[in-house]
Parts: C-alpha cells; sequence; structure tokens
C-alpha cells in the first residue's frame, strides 16, 4: 500500500465522524458542489456497508431531484436531511460561517461566490460537518466579517442542528454548541497544539491529552482507491485523476 | 401553434431595466438569449438567479447590461469565481441583493400561488436577513404567543422568465423534464421567453412519459430555436458542459480588456447586422 494521501486521511476522518456513534445517526446524506472530499468520505461509508441514502447534488448523471433544487430545501425543512457539509471563506470560534465576502457588505473586500442554501442548512439539517482543508489565520478567524449562517442561535429560534466538527488540513475540532466555542478533538501526523495555535485565529479548548487523527485502515484505502473512486470518476474526473491516479476513461 | 420568434426579436422584446429570472448553469440557462441580449445592448436590466447564477449572468454584468442582481451564489462552477461579477463588486456598480437558496425558491412559490408571503424556516443569526428590509421576522402565529420566531419573504413576480429547453411541440408547451425550477420561474414570471433546439409536431401533454416534464403553453410567451442554444453549459443528457471553454472564458474575464477582446470574439460575431450597427 503506497503512501497516504492527505486527502484520503481527511476522507476517512470524515467517514468516522459520519458514522460517530455520539451523533444523531445519519441516514441520508446531502453533498454540494465542491466537495470531493467530503464526497469520498460519504461513498466510503456506503461501499463499506452502511444503509445510508447520498443526494450529490451536482452528479451530472442520476441526479437525485425530480422537484428541481428546491427539494433539497423541502427535505431539509421537514428533517429528512441529516447530515450537510459546508465550508466557508471564513469560519470563526462561534462556528459562523462566511461565504459571502471579506470588508464591508456585500464583500467589498475580497468577494466570495455567494451564501448558497448555508442560511437555511446549517439550521434545519440534523447535523453539519464543516470541511476546510486552508488552516491558516486567514480563513479561521475570530469573528467573520459577514455572517452568512450562524453557528448558535438565541433560545427560542426554532434550529434542529449545529456544526458537529470542523476538519481542516491540519486537525479535527469538536463544536460545542451549548458553549459555542471549539475544542481540538485530534491532530494529523506532524501537527503541534502549539504550530494549531499560531495558525488559528480563534479561541479554542485543548483537552490533556490530544490524540493523533488516525490513519485510514488497509481496508479503507483500498475502498477509496477503488470503489470510492469509480463512483467519483465521472463527476470529480480531476481529483480523481490527482489523488487516486486514475483518469476516467474517454 | 407555435410560431417560433428569431433570437433577436426575443432579445428585443425585453425592455431595458426589466427583472430576468435565469436558471444557474446546472439547470438549463439559455445562454444564446444572455448573448442576444448583449448584442442588442440591454442596460440597466434587474437579475434573479434561481437560485444561484452563473455563466450567463457574468457575461450580462460584463458587457454593462445589469444594474443589480438578487442572487444566492454567483459561480463559474469548477472554473472559480465569476471574474466580471466580482469586478462589479470591487467597484460598486452593482447592487448585490444577496439570497439564500431556499429563499428564493420560496419567494417565487408565493408568486406561484398568488398569496402575498411565504414563511421560512432558517435565516435569523445571518447578516443576509440584516440586509434584507423587505423580509420580516414575525412570531409563529400557531405557536404560543411570543415564541417561535419565523422569517415571512414577499412573494417575488420577475417580469421576464428566461431559460432553455429541449424542445416545443405543435402547440406551444416546452420540455425539459426534471429541472422543474424553470417551471416555477414560468408559473410565477409575467411573461416566459424559451429558446428551445427543436421544435417537434404533437402534443407533449397527450404523452403521460412526456407530460410531467412539460411546462404548459399557457405559461410560455414567446418561444426562439436555438442549436446548442444552453452552450457551453449543458443540456441534460443532450450535450455535456464545455469545461474549455468556460476555462477560457475565466482567463480572458479577468481583466476588462481581456472581456472585452472574448466579448468580439464570441459574441459579437455571432449578431444579426442591425444589432451590431446599435451597438
Amino acid at each position: 500500500m503506497s503512501d497516504i494521501r492527505l486527502e484520503e486521511r481527511l476522507a476517512a476522518a470524515l467517514a468516522r465522524l459520519i458514522l460517530a456513534p455520539d451523533a444523531p445517526p445519519a441516514r441520508h446524506i446531502a453533498v454540494g458542489a465542491a466537495s470531493p472530499i467530503p464526497a469520498a468520505a460519504c461513498w466510503l461509508v456506503h461501499k463499506q456497508g452502511h444503509p445510508v441514502r447520498l443526494s450529490l447534488l451536482h452528479k451530472r448523471s442520476g441526479n437525485p431531484f425530480t422537484e428541481g433544487t428546491r427539494e433539497l430545501f423541502d427535505l431539509t425543512g421537514q428533517g429528512r436531511i441529516d447530515l450537510f457539509f459546508l465550508g466557508g471563506g471564513q469560519i470563526d470560534g462561534q462556528a459562523n460561517l462566511n461565504l459571502v465576502g471579506t470588508g464591508e457588505w456585500p464583500g467589498r473586500g475580497v468577494r466570495f461566490p455567494g451564501s448558497f442554501g448555508s442560511a437555511f442548512m446549517y439550521a434545519m439539517a440534523h447535523r453539519t460537518i464543516l470541511f476546510r482543508e486552508e488552516h491558516s489565520p486567514r480563513v479561521l478567524v475570530e469573528r467573520v466579517d459577514n455572517i452568512s449562517a450562524a453557528g448558535v442561535n438565541e433560545p427560542g429560534v426554532f434550529r434542529r442542528g449545529h456544526a458537529q466538527a470542523l476538519v481542516t488540513g491540519r486537525c479535527v475540532f469538536r463544536f460545542h454548541p451549548d458553549r459555542a466555542r471549539f475544542s481540538l478533538q485530534s491532530l494529523h501526523p506532524g501537527e503541534t497544539v502549539e504550530g494549531i495555535r499560531a495558525a488559528t485565529g480563534f479561541d479554542f479548548d485543548v483537552p490533556e491529552t490530544v490524540p493523533q487523527t488516525p490513519d485510514p485502515t488497509p481496508a479503507e484505502l483500498a475502498l477509496l482507491r477503488g470503489p470510492v473512486c469509480d463512483e467519483m470518476l465521472e463527476t470529480y474526473p480531476e481529483f480523481c485523476a490527482r489523488v487516486f491516479d486514475r483518469k476516467a476513461a474517454a | 401553434m407555435t410560431n417560433p420568434i428569431s433570437l433577436e426579436a426575443m432579445a428585443a422584446s425585453v425592455p431595458d431595466g426589466a427583472l430576468l429570472a435565469l436558471p444557474p448553469d446546472n439547470s438549463l440557462p439559455s445562454v444564446a438569449l444572455a448573448k442576444a441580449l448583449v448584442r442588442r445592448g440591454a442596460r440597466g436590466l434587474r437579475l434573479l438567479g434561481v437560485p444561484v447564477a452563473g455563466f450567463a449572468a457574468d457575461m450580462l454584468i460584463g458587457a454593462g447590461c445589469v444594474a443589480e442582481i438578487e442572487t444566492s451564489a454567483v459561480s463559474l462552477g469548477e472554473a472559480g469565481f465569476a471574474p466580471r461579477f466580482s469586478a462589479a463588486v470591487r467597484a460598486g456598480s452593482l447592487v448585490v441583493r444577496d439570497c439564500t437558496c431556499p429563499a428564493v425558491h420560496t419567494m417565487l412559490q408565493a408568486a406561484e400561488k398568488g398569496v402575498p408571503f411565504m414563511p421560512l424556516r432558517g435565516l435569523i443569526g445571518s447578516d443576509i436577513l440584516a440586509h434584507r428590509p423587505d423580509w420580516k421576522v414575525v412570531p409563529n402565529p400557531y405557536a404560543a404567543a411570543g415564541e417561535d420566531p419565523i422569517v415571512l419573504l414577499p412573494a417575488l413576480q420577475p417580469d421576464v422568465a428566461i431559460f432553455h429547453a429541449v424542445m416545443a411541440d405543435s402547440l406551444g408547451n416546452v420540455w425539459l423534464g426534471r429541472r422543474r425550477e424553470c417551471a416555477t420561474i414560468a408559473h410565477a414570471s409575467k411573461r416566459a421567453l424559451v429558446t428551445v433546439e427543436r421544435v417537434v409536431p404533437g402534443n407533449f401533454l397527450e404523452d403521460e412519459r412526456l407530460a410531467p416534464g412539460t411546462i404548459n403553453a399557457t405559461y410560455v410567451t414567446d418561444i426562439a430555436i436555438a442549436e446548442r442554444g444552453a452552450h457551453p453549459v449543458a443540456l441534460l443528457d443532450e450535450y455535456g458542459f464545455d469545461a474549455a471553454y468556460v476555462a477560457d472564458y475565466a482567463r480572458m474575464a479577468r481583466t476588462e480588456a481581456g472581456f472585452t477582446e472574448w466579448l468580439a470574439r464570441e459574441v459579437m460575431t455571432g449578431a444579426a447586422p442591425q444589432a451590431v450597427a446599435a451597438e
């Protein structure tokens, strides 16, 4: 088995979070457009034999919906989506997400594409895993410039779920909605608590011992490089070529 | 009977300042009509991305056709950020009303039903809501008094829905399969202008397999034939996404000069002579 690539490690870490025994069950997961690593994690869970329904929004053939794009939001509004993935141009220590842009509203500094469905999905999915590979003070900030989707709400506001965790290229944070703070859950190989502190713009809690993010097992790697890659080739050809050295048939 | 008009005549029927509803790049935008609007020199258009906007919107913004955009995002997908949109935001030359996807659908569904507003969950705590004085938070009247705040969104009726369908039939019904956001914007808008690959004889509504993916002619104002009218965007299983074309656009549109050169090569050359003269 060749060296483990970061993307494979992240996909395996996400898969473990999907299956976390202390989280509500993930029976139906939706994955957005620019998310090859979360998509790989979902396929890994599926190929491990767990009964999970995957709705991949940008699958070119076999799109899961017949009522247009509103169907995803209607499903989520009813509580039929157990898990969603979100990222952000900025993520802060209270798990607020900024997909709008930096500087004055509506992003007069650096304008990002926009909030998509985040302002709704974050509150209405049973849980959300935040994923952002870049771990830097530019992305992980003390306070986002603009809030696309709020990490927590005032008491009395109807909200079905929160962030479960934030996975970056350097570590895994767990989110605690009761106190609106992250804590360090695990460090990827080669990372230190001090290094994470220096690269993170927000304050977070650190338990006495912080384990290393587990390596993907040989069985997980075999699934990722085989059947998971097979499923992803059509939607993410560039990703599959780069990570799994596999080209789509012409 | 279906009596298709020309693409340039269709573009001419869209007045300056109109509110245009456009589907995103994965849901059948009429890029052909967007290019024709650039050629006719449309000005002051207000775009609604349903629920997001892509290639056609970025091109219209770059060409100076757009005064305002209401959308949940503008993106070129794999090709990255939308360059002319980003430049216009930086320059402050474009009014942007940021939205979130289900809010766009909900406002249009209210218009479809002819009711003044509809509620939507979520959104509370987002700066999107804070910047939308037209969205109101009220107590859920069905909950105990004063509890359960919920957002009300006003009905939104676009002036014109614009999209590309696979085909029209003899009666002017159009078929585009399961991309039902196009049906929603056709239902909600005052007019719907639809470009199609082809017109075929018969009545889709008499075919049980075609009827569920059909939009009734009652909602369709005009049809124009535009072969490969979604290009570079994919059209269902008819043709795929032209990633190289969009990547080339993204590269050239990084600068104003590059965009102008791209426009001259890819849009203005396809013009009917009078449209060029008008510019």
